[in-house]
């Protein structure tokens, strides 16, 4: 079942109906779609307002959306300290932050059940932590601890966290779909009920696995969401220059799969509407591509001196940021500047934690490589 | 003892392994209705049904992935590729998914994976379809490399790696499939072969000849050619390619003290390479004679017959090798 039309938390003039770009392609799918939103088009489309915050249209439970936030808050407090970290040279090679991004995968793991399964890409350090890896685990991996999920051999690019459903990020673009894929596969096979949530960038909608991925998962209806975390740029490359047709979610349609396409700026609509994906998944084994509007705030790696955009661009992005329209909602919803600040302290305490732990943790020593290579032993 | 193809070795070991742990299936193109594209899962849907024998589209890196992401969550995959050729679009699963993930997760996930199917050439099928990908994959930690000869080891190797906990490439041969050969019947019990051990299948004592694979065959020729000449040729059949048991070539080698190593591959930094390698560093002292290499020719497979064999290694060839080795001519 459909959903009814989308609510828009905006409240700032729209140029245009109110409606969600997007919407239309929910309720209308199959080769009558109507025509390619054009990408100007679908940006004009987003109010670009927060200084009028409303409440969305859906009951809100001020403890969820607080936890949100505090996550999203998390997130950003750890990757700006890692940020600090690498150009203090205690982090090496690459890191990949998710500034300005949080809202999509936080509201996405909000919308799991426990056991549901995420894959994702080499920027994933907000997808780990929203599915519950702890700050300490993170920072200790970015540190090249053994004390690090994945024992300080993974890197920035690779956090994993089996009992949490967190099946890893990858570093090649778009070989992780397939993949996931897998997962979703092994759940129908085993009719576990789980569902698998894939996060790519729209980066990876040019590569021949993501279409292999989506035409398998179609063909045989597997239990998973397809979600571009579409930031506008494939590192330095923007949509225009990458994509023949820039509406990602478009894709869907040869694989006869349902689509939506939205912005993340407000976490709770995130969760709400992939969670109508998620329960498609669940209980009609119904594959979705979901195409999810973002921006990140930072450049695509800590190397990337970000020449191919404005100043401009990025501060006017940054009045969108879903985590102060969060923060925003939580002062509507009676939180007072005391208990926020509290509830920033803490989080303040956790990142200083974390980062004190990773520094004071062991490296790994060489005799971790062989076992960690094969299972049994070495295959030399 | 009851003699079996090596075709039906290996349908013997998918369905027995099936029986045995519902976490097991099998993927590929045509394996299902079609009952294989070189019939070595002839039945299997009709008796484990499409839940466990799962037609695939032509979408190699695709469905390889799937079995890796399906691996990784607790199912034991059996892949097929129709030949290794068409692997090489699923390169990127086997390499930096199959092999990787337990690396990179700090050891909480695995990948029990048995990506298989006939590698090396057929006949006059032309260079793509021709290829060896031996070393493409010994080359990469984190996977295990099988490439039998006979029907036993073909079922009783392939058992072991649906079991093994690590992704697995194994090697078959369309030139092997109707090799027929002494496979123990089914109710004298589970047969196992260990991955990682060499076989010497003929003694001798003046040349040791390496091989594996269909070459192993062919090096058996040329050990019979050798014998009416009066020399006695020792062949040591590999099996596993990663790991590599030396410890059997080597006792092999200081028994003859010359070697010549026999594939189908390409010359240039092969499995040949790395045995050679393991031979001069570990046995420098028993050899009489410089270790030679009976290789595939250095070129992209020609279709023509009579070049395909010219450049194949040939009894004769892998025979003239020896006697080189030998001093002899």
């Amino acid at each position: 079942m459909l959903p009814g039309p989308s609510r828009s938390v905006m409240a700032a003039k729209p140029q245009k109906p109110q409606a969600n770009p997007g919407t239309e392609h929910r309720e209308k799918r199959g080769p009558d779609a109507p025509p390619p939103i054009k990408d100007s088009q679908f940006a004009r489309q987003a109010p670009a307002n927060l200084d009028r915050v409303s409440l969305p249209d859906v009951k809100v439970d001020v403890e969820e959306l607080t936890r949100l936030y505090r996550q999203m808050q998390l997130i950003r407090r750890v990757e700006e300290e890692a940020a600090r970290a690498y150009a203090q040279g205690k982090i090496g090679g690459f890191l990949h932050l998710y500034i300005g991004q949080e809202s999509v995968g936080v509201g996405a793991a909000a919308a799991l059940r426990p056991g549901d399964y995420v894959v994702g890409t080499y920027r994933d350090h907000g997808l780990a932590i929203a599915k519950g890896m702890s700050a300490r685990a993170v920072m200790a991996e970015l540190f090249g601890k053994v004390t690090g999920c994945s024992k300080g051999l993974g890197g920035s690019m690779h956090l994993f966290d089996a009992p949490n459903g967190m099946l890893g990020g990858y570093g090649i673009v778009g070989g992780h779909i397939p993949l996931a894929v897998g997962c979703a596969f092994a759940s129908k096979y085993r009719g576990d009920g789980r569902v698998t949530l894939c996060f790519f960038g729209e980066g990876s909608v040019t590569i021949g696995s993501f279409h292999e991925a989506l035409s398998l998962a179609a063909l045989w209806r597997l239990p998973i969401v397809f979600v571009c975390e579409n930031n506008e740029y494939a590192m330095g490359t923007p949509l225009a220059r990458t994509l023949s047709v820039e509406d990602v979610s478009q894709k869907a349609l040869a694989y006869g799969m349902p689509r939506d396409r939205f912005f993340a700026r407000d976490v709770l609509e995130v969760k709400q509407r992939l969670g109508e994906a998620i329960e498609r998944a669940r209980e009609t084994s119904e594959p979705t591509l979901v195409e999810v509007r973002t921006y990140r705030f930072r450049g695509h790696s800590m190397s990337d001196p970000g020449k191919y955009r404005t100043s401009d661009e990025i501060e006017a992005q940054k009045k969108l940021d879903p985590m102060l329209r969060a923060r925003a909602q939580l002062e509507l919803l009676g939180k007072t500047a005391e208990q926020l600040s509290a509830l920033d302290a803490e989080i303040e305490e956790e990142v200083q934690d974390a980062v004190r732990f990773a520094a004071e943790s062991e490296e790994p020593g060489p005799e971790l490589l062989e076992p960690m290579t094969y299972v049994g032993p070495f295959a030399r | 003892m009851r003699e079996i193809s090596y075709r039906v070795a290996l349908r013997e070991a998918i369905a027995e392994e099936m029986e045995r742990d519902d976490r097991v299936m099998i993927m590929g193109e045509e394996v299902g209705r079609y009952q294989g594209a070189y019939k070595v899962t002839e039945g299997l849907f009709d008796r484990f049904g499409e839940r466990r024998v799962v037609d695939t589209p032509i979408a190699e890196n695709g469905f390889a992935g799937i079995g890796v992401g399906a691996a990784m969550v607790g199912l034991r995959p059996i892949v097929e590729f129709m030949t290794w050729n068409f692997s090489a679009v699923a390169f990127d699963q086997i390499l930096s998914n199959a092999a990787k993930v337990r690396q990179m997760s700090g050891g909480q996930f695995s990948c029990p994976i048995v990506f298989r199917g006939p590698n090396g050439s057929a006949r006059q099928v032309g260079s793509q379809h021709s290829q060896s990908m031996d070393i493409f994959y010994a080359h990469v930690p984190g996977l295990k490399v099988l490439a039998p000869a006979f029907p036993r080891d073909a079922k009783g190797l392939l058992k072991a790696a649906i079991r093994d906990d690590n992704p697995i490439c194994f090697l078959e041969s369309e030139t092997l499939y109707n090799l027929k050969g002494e496979v123990p019947d089914p109710s004298e019990g589970d047969l196992l072969v260990d991955i990682g051990k060499a076989r010497v299948v003929r003694e001798g004592a003046d040349v040791t000849i390496v091989a594996w694979s269909r070459i192993s065959v062919v090096a058996m020729q040329a050990a019979a050619l050798l014998e009416k000449e009066g020399i006695s040729a020792e062949v040591v059949d590999l099996r596993s390619l990663r790991p590599l048991d030396h410890e059997t070539v080597l006792a092999s080698v200081a028994k003859t003290h010359r070697a010549v190593v026999a594939h189908e591959g390409w010359p240039y930094g092969g499995v040949g390479a790395e045995v050679v390698d393991r031979i001069q560093r570990h046995a420098f002292d028993e050899l009489d004679a410089p270790v030679l290499r009976v290789s595939g020719a250095d070129v992209p497979m020609p279709y023509n017959a009579k070049l395909e064999q010219w450049c194949l290694p040939q009894p004769e060839t892998i025979a003239a090798a020896c006697k080189k080795v030998l001093y002899v001519d």
